[in-house]
């Protein structure tokens, strides 16, 4: 029987020969992964159902990334983090990324591919939306609540119901303006912010396999935002010379059969594409930048799974070398492995870190969420009053970033370091 | 949490009669349990009640307060919504907070993955879907009973019933307890 990608994955994780969408299987997990956020209630759950001896169902498969709530202040969040650690310690972890520590990393969706977790045709379960990036790389992987996870973490499975696929094609030879940010904002504009409600994205076609993996990453980080289960790009050789540099675990790559059934097809030529945002408050808010043009921004924001990646600060610098920006700009790498890429990475023999001090923008920050989503009155790049954001994180929803009065523009990085310059939204080709 | 664990298993009715509150389209994660209150654990007793507390504390301004300042839980036992409910975030603390307010069933015309999923897991309401649009006939403050068994909602005052879609392979789950309650009642796991 003909099945794409995710069925094939999803298949193999059930031990069946086909999966239907629709169909309610169990699925062994190959990564369960958590944070400080949802660790701590994981855990809870894990330890109230299992009981207080019970141990993981695979210490090599438990992944512990604290991400969110970490260069603050707030003594809970403190509490939260000291919780994983003794978990850690109890369950002998080998895979614990302790702040405060060396092994430190930052944000769990890149740091996850980073430190060789994510491996193609494998089932990754995670307790944070944005778990739908690792599809990227041609892994089966999805957001799951506390409950699930405590779950997954006493079992390894997890009852799920196998999506149907929507399928984009994006062909042409994208231009340099464009990047993947402008490429998934626009597909959510026009399929809506439920528009792939329980159905797996599976994005492909010419102007996705020219695509650096990071940027592949941002499309499919963003496929929850279009309440897609998972987003996933089929693996090619780009996809495992990315793996094979961070892991020696074998794998077994999987890949839609030619005459699979989809649920629905889309098709785009990535010519025709503009530099675009999301108008505030949702991700579906699609909008071209040149028409927002009138719109003042009070400051820019680099960082997030979504927007934090090397390749998204390497945008930001084409635009900034040898430009000043006139609104507070706020740049979070995701993870240490980003921000050693800053110091090292050069634009026409200028480092990234040299570019953005000469624009002005403000001391880069340590890895974490940080202003993503709000977090603690203390968090780096919260906006607390009617500050005018535009950033390229993933979520544009009402009092997101902190404040309810602060509306949030989201864009490619491209796009908001061009309107950082100017002080309202501004369309890159106009600095390129 | 006893209480998390018990709130559908102990339902014998299958009758819920309460007052609702009603909310619009795409009510996303933050508008319902804020990030700054993610220090919260869900597992813990005392913070599992202050999630009550600051249920649907995003909200916009022009709704009016779902949990009364001071008060730990709301006096709404239901929530009539509209599309891509609980849209966003996989926080848990989104289904639990408005569990832990008092929220016993929601009706919505579509709900986000995560959100219903979570909501079945932990047992802490049921997650309701209803094919018209009820916040025409439904204001907050209204009464409205709903009759699981029957698949319906009845608004009190005007006697008008209205039909629930099925809960389908989702009522076994629930049922049961939520999905650690399935799990076991189907061996999945040890008792």
């Amino acid at each position: 029987m003909s099945m794409t990608i995710t069925e094939k994955i999803l298949a193999r994780a059930a031990d069946k020969a086909a999966v239907m969408p629709g169909e309610n299987i169990w699925v062994k997990a190959d990564i369960l992964l958590t944070h400080d956020i949802c660790g701590p209630g994981t855990i809870g759950v894990f330890q109230r159902e299992f009981g207080r001896q019970a141990k993981v169902w695979d210490r090599e498969r438990v992944v512990i990334i604290p991400d969110h709530f970490i260069f603050t202040k707030d003594e809970m969040s403190h509490r939260n983090v000291e919780g994983l650690r003794t978990f850690a310690r109890e369950q002998a972890l080998p895979y614990f990324y302790d702040p405060g520590t060396p092994t430190y990393k930052g944000v769990c969706h890149v740091a996850l591919p980073q430190e060789g977790h994510v491996r193609p045709g494998e089932v990754i379960f995670g307790t944070d939306s944005h778990t739908c990036t690792h599809g990227a790389l041609g892994a089966f992987a999805t957001g799951i609540g506390n409950t699930d996870a405590g779950f997954v973490m006493g079992t390894g499975k997890l009852l799920i119901k196998v999506p149907p696929t929507l399928r984009f094609t994006v062909n042409g030879l994208k231009p340099d303006y464009i990047m993947g940010k402008d490429i998934i904002l626009r597909i959510i504009g026009d399929i809506g912010f439920e528009g792939a409600t329980y159905c797996a994205m599976e994005f492909r076609g010419d102007a996705i396999a020219a695509l650096a993996v990071e940027e592949r990453m941002t499309i499919c980080n963003m496929a929850i935002e279009a309440g897609g289960k998972n987003g996933i790009i089929a693996p090619d050789e780009k996809t495992l010379t990315y793996v094979r540099a961070r892991t020696s675990k074998p794998f077994t790559p999987l890949y839609s059969d030619p005459d699979c059934a989809v649920a629905k097809d889309y098709t785009y030529d990535v010519s025709a594409f503009e530099p675009c945002v999301a108008k505030p408050h949702s991700p579906a808010g699609y909008a071209p930048a040149r028409e927002l043009k009138e719109v003042k921004i009070d400051r820019a924001y680099i960082g997030s799974c979504t927007g934090g990646k090397l390749t998204d600060f390497i945008a930001a610098a084409v635009i900034l070398q040898g430009k000043r920006v006139s609104v507070d700009t706020f740049l979070v790498p995701a993870t240490q492995e980003v921000a050693a890429g800053l110091a090292t990475e050069k634009i026409n023999g200028e480092k990234l870190t040299q570019i953005f001090k000469n624009a002005g923008c403000l001391d880069i920050a340590p890895p974490s969420c940080a202003a993503c989503l709000g977090g603690p009155p203390d968090t780096f790049g919260r906006t607390h009053a009617k500050e005018v954001v535009i950033s390229t994180t993933n979520r544009n929803f009402l009092g997101r970033m902190g404040s309810g009065d602060a509306p949030i523009y989201l864009a490619s990085p491209l796009t908001v370091a061009a309107s950082a310059v100017t002080g309202r939204i501004t369309d890159p080709r106009e600095f390129l | 949490m006893g209480n998390q664990k018990s709130k559908i298993g102990n339902r014998q009715s299958k009758i819920i009669r309460s007052l609702v509150y009603v909310v619009g389209d795409n009510i996303d994660t933050d508008q319902i349990i804020p990030a700054q209150h993610l220090n919260l654990v869900p597992t813990i007793p005392a913070e599992y009640r202050k999630l009550g507390a600051l249920a649907l504390s995003g909200l916009p301004a022009d709704y009016p307060p779902f949990v009364k300042p001071g008060a730990m839980q709301a006096e709404y036992g239901i929530i009539v919504a509209g599309r891509n409910f609980g849209c966003g975030s996989s926080r848990e603390h989104a289904p639990i907070a408005l569990g832990a307010a008092g929220i016993r069933a929601i009706v919505a015309e579509s709900y986000a993955r995560i959100f219903f999923r979570n909501a079945i897991a932990t047992g802490e309401q049921y997650p309701c879907e209803t094919a018209v649009n009820l916040r025409t006939i439904f204001h907050t403050g209204d009464e409205a009973e709903i009759r699981l068994d029957r698949e319906e909602i009845v608004h009190v005052k005007s006697g008008k019933v209205f039909k629930l879609k099925s809960l389908g392979a989702v009522m076994p789950v629930v049922s049961a307890g939520g999905l650690f309650g399935y799990a076991r009642k189907t061996g999945m796991i040890a008792h």
